[in-house]
């Protein structure tokens, strides 16, 4: 799973898509996996990473990413 | 230690117009009600829960009259039953001083059972059976007409009666509410009112106390009663001029709105509510004008439902799942729905996170547990990123949700008063299969057999 090249990731969760012109906000988590994705780490890879940093259980990160990506992918922020 | 989770989002900006919906966002957490834990309340009685202030009910009682009183010299309250009749909340309103208006048998029962003196139930409704209109008579209850058939039939009770019932007309009347509520009592305009004021009073059988309108409810213009309070004082006046019948009261019924906001409007109700103040101001000048002599100034009565006890009245509940539409949008789903919630069907009432989260939002629809389409609490509103398990506030539900409740699908639940020390009570249990089962009978052809029935055969 990629981000797109051309994408623009700010660290305050603004989010640039040129080919489109649209813009977008992300939250904190939403950011730093952006940043993350970007850095071509594997999606099983920033999971464990988020796992470790966080209080979170893995279905409900399971969950969360699930839906992320389907986000993402709707976007049209993915490969 | 790790840090606090917060499932990731990432949301469009867009350019266009400005979302009505996502505007703004109603994103505060709500962890206590008067001084009482969400979390708590929730732990001890179950979810969902509704929750009712006492201190706020009190207050808007006490806030109402002083509103009129400090006005106009003689007025009595008459608590509208239908609004939320749970007996804690009537014995609150029947202490602070109101009378019982009741429109219908059962109500008329509760309010007898709730101590409230027969003279002080007002009976208005439709629907009043021969015996119910009988019970009231002995009462000495005001019966308030609503039809010829009415009553004619209290015309042949009243004969066989030592005591002459009291009774006043239900008027419905054109004072700019459109549509017009013309389907209670009897019209004004055409002559209808006139003729059963005068149909009474030559009987000579029942005994005309009073005049009463209710022009409509959630109004949002306090000129209506002005034009109500003058067309009733007018109508006093040639009962006391044409037919030597002093009226005793004018009953103006209720209809002041809350300050929740009603579906589609653009503004909150808190904008665009008049104040009771102002509903006061109108129906005072008003009567004060009509000519009557100070000594004669007849009693006011008004019967205020919804903004007495709509902002005392909260729906405690739980996240049960969140999940992503089909266009995208983000659903809710929560452990109550239109089955409890039925003002969602006429307000998008405000509903609050319990717990804290961050500045992050996003727009969701919120729907209910029911397993059928209408169960949609908010078509859109802007919350935090709520999870399963997290605990939700909604607020002013007060008047005709714990009435107009549905058993449906699902049980109802537990309700709870808070004391004026923000002490929990439980006011009404919450359903059990048990208590549903009671009432229903299963003939004996439908149960289990002695012999248990043959197989049907098989081919072979
Ligand atoms: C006769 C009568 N009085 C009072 C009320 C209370 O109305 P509201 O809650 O709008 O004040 C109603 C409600 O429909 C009513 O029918």
């Amino acid at each position: 799973m990629k981000l797109r090249k051309n994408i623009a990731t700010s660290e305050t969760g603004f989010i640039f898509n040129p080919a489109t012109g649209d813009s977008f906000a992300a939250n904190g988590l939403a950011t730093e996996i952006l940043q993350l994705l970007k850095q071509d780490r594997s999606p099983a890879d920033i999971k464990t990473h988020l796992l470790n940093r966080y209080d979170v259980e893995p279905r409900q990160l399971e969950k969360d990413w699930d839906d992320l990506v389907a986000q993402l992918r709707d976007f049209q922020l993915l490969d | 230690m790790k840090q606090r989770y917060e499932r990731p989002l990432i949301r469009k900006l867009n350019a266009g117009p400005l979302n009505k919906f996502g505007s703004r966002s109603e994103a505060q957490a709500v962890t206590h009600v008067d001084g009482a834990a969400v979390e708590d309340l929730l732990a001890e009685f179950g979810s969902p829960l509704f929750v009712l202030s006492e201190k706020q009910l009190r207050r808007n009682y006490q806030q109402a009259v002083r509103a009129f009183r400090t006005r106009y010299p003689r007025v009595q309250f008459a608590w509208s039953y239908k609004t939320n009749y749970l007996n804690a909340v009537c014995r609150v309103f029947h202490q602070e001083g109101a009378w019982a208006e009741v429109v219908s048998g059962f109500e008329y029962q509760k309010a007898l059972l709730n101590g409230v003196p027969g003279p002080q139930i007002l009976f208005n409704g439709p629907g009043k059976s021969r015996a119910e209109l009988q019970l009231a008579a002995e009462n000495d209850s005001v019966i308030h007409l609503d039809h010829f058939d009415e009553l004619y039939e209290l015309l042949g009770l009243a004969e066989g009666l030592a005591r002459r019932p009291r009774v006043a007309v239900r008027v419905n009347l054109d004072a700019g509410v459109y549509p017009q509520w013309d389907r209670f009592g009897f019209n004004l305009e055409n002559g209808q009112a006139w003729n059963a004021i005068s149909r009474i009073v030559a009987s000579g059988r029942l005994e005309l106390v009073g005049l009463h309108c209710h022009i409509g409810t959630f109004m949002l213009s306090t000129k209506p009663y002005g034009v109500a309070a003058q067309k009733l004082a007018d109508l006093a006046w040639s009962c006391l001029t044409q037919l030597n019948t002093p009226i005793q009261y004018l009953d103006l019924g209720g209809g002041f709105p809350s300050t929740n906001t009603l579906k589609g409007a653009y503004l909150p109700g808190t904008d665009t509510a008049p104040s009771l103040d102002e509903f006061a101001e109108v129906i005072a000048d008003t009567l004060h004008r009509a000519g009557f002599r100070p000594e004669e100034l007849p009693l006011l009565i008004l019967e205020a439902g919804r903004v007495l006890v709509d902002d005392a009245g909260y729906l405690l509940g739980t996240v049960l799942a969140t999940k992503r539409l089909a266009d995208g949008r983000r659903a809710t789903i929560l452990d109550f729905g239109v089955n409890l919630l039925f003002t969602s069907f006429w307000y998008d009432h405000r509903i609050s996170p319990a717990g804290e989260f961050s500045h992050h939002t996003e727009d969701t629809v919120l729907f209910g547990p029911m397993c059928m389409n209408i169960d949609q609490l908010r078509e859109s509103v802007n919350l935090p990123l709520l999870n399963r398990g997290d605990q939700v506030v909604v607020h002013k539900v007060g008047a005709y949700n714990m009435t107009q409740w549905m058993q449906f699908i699902s049980l109802r639940p537990a309700i709870v008063l808070l004391d004026a020390q923000g002490r929990p009570h439980r006011i009404r249990q919450a359903e059990t299969v048990e208590y549903l089962q009671q009432l229903e009978e299963v003939p004996g052809h439908l149960l289990p057999a002695a012999v248990a029935p043959t197989r049907p055969a098989t081919a072979e």
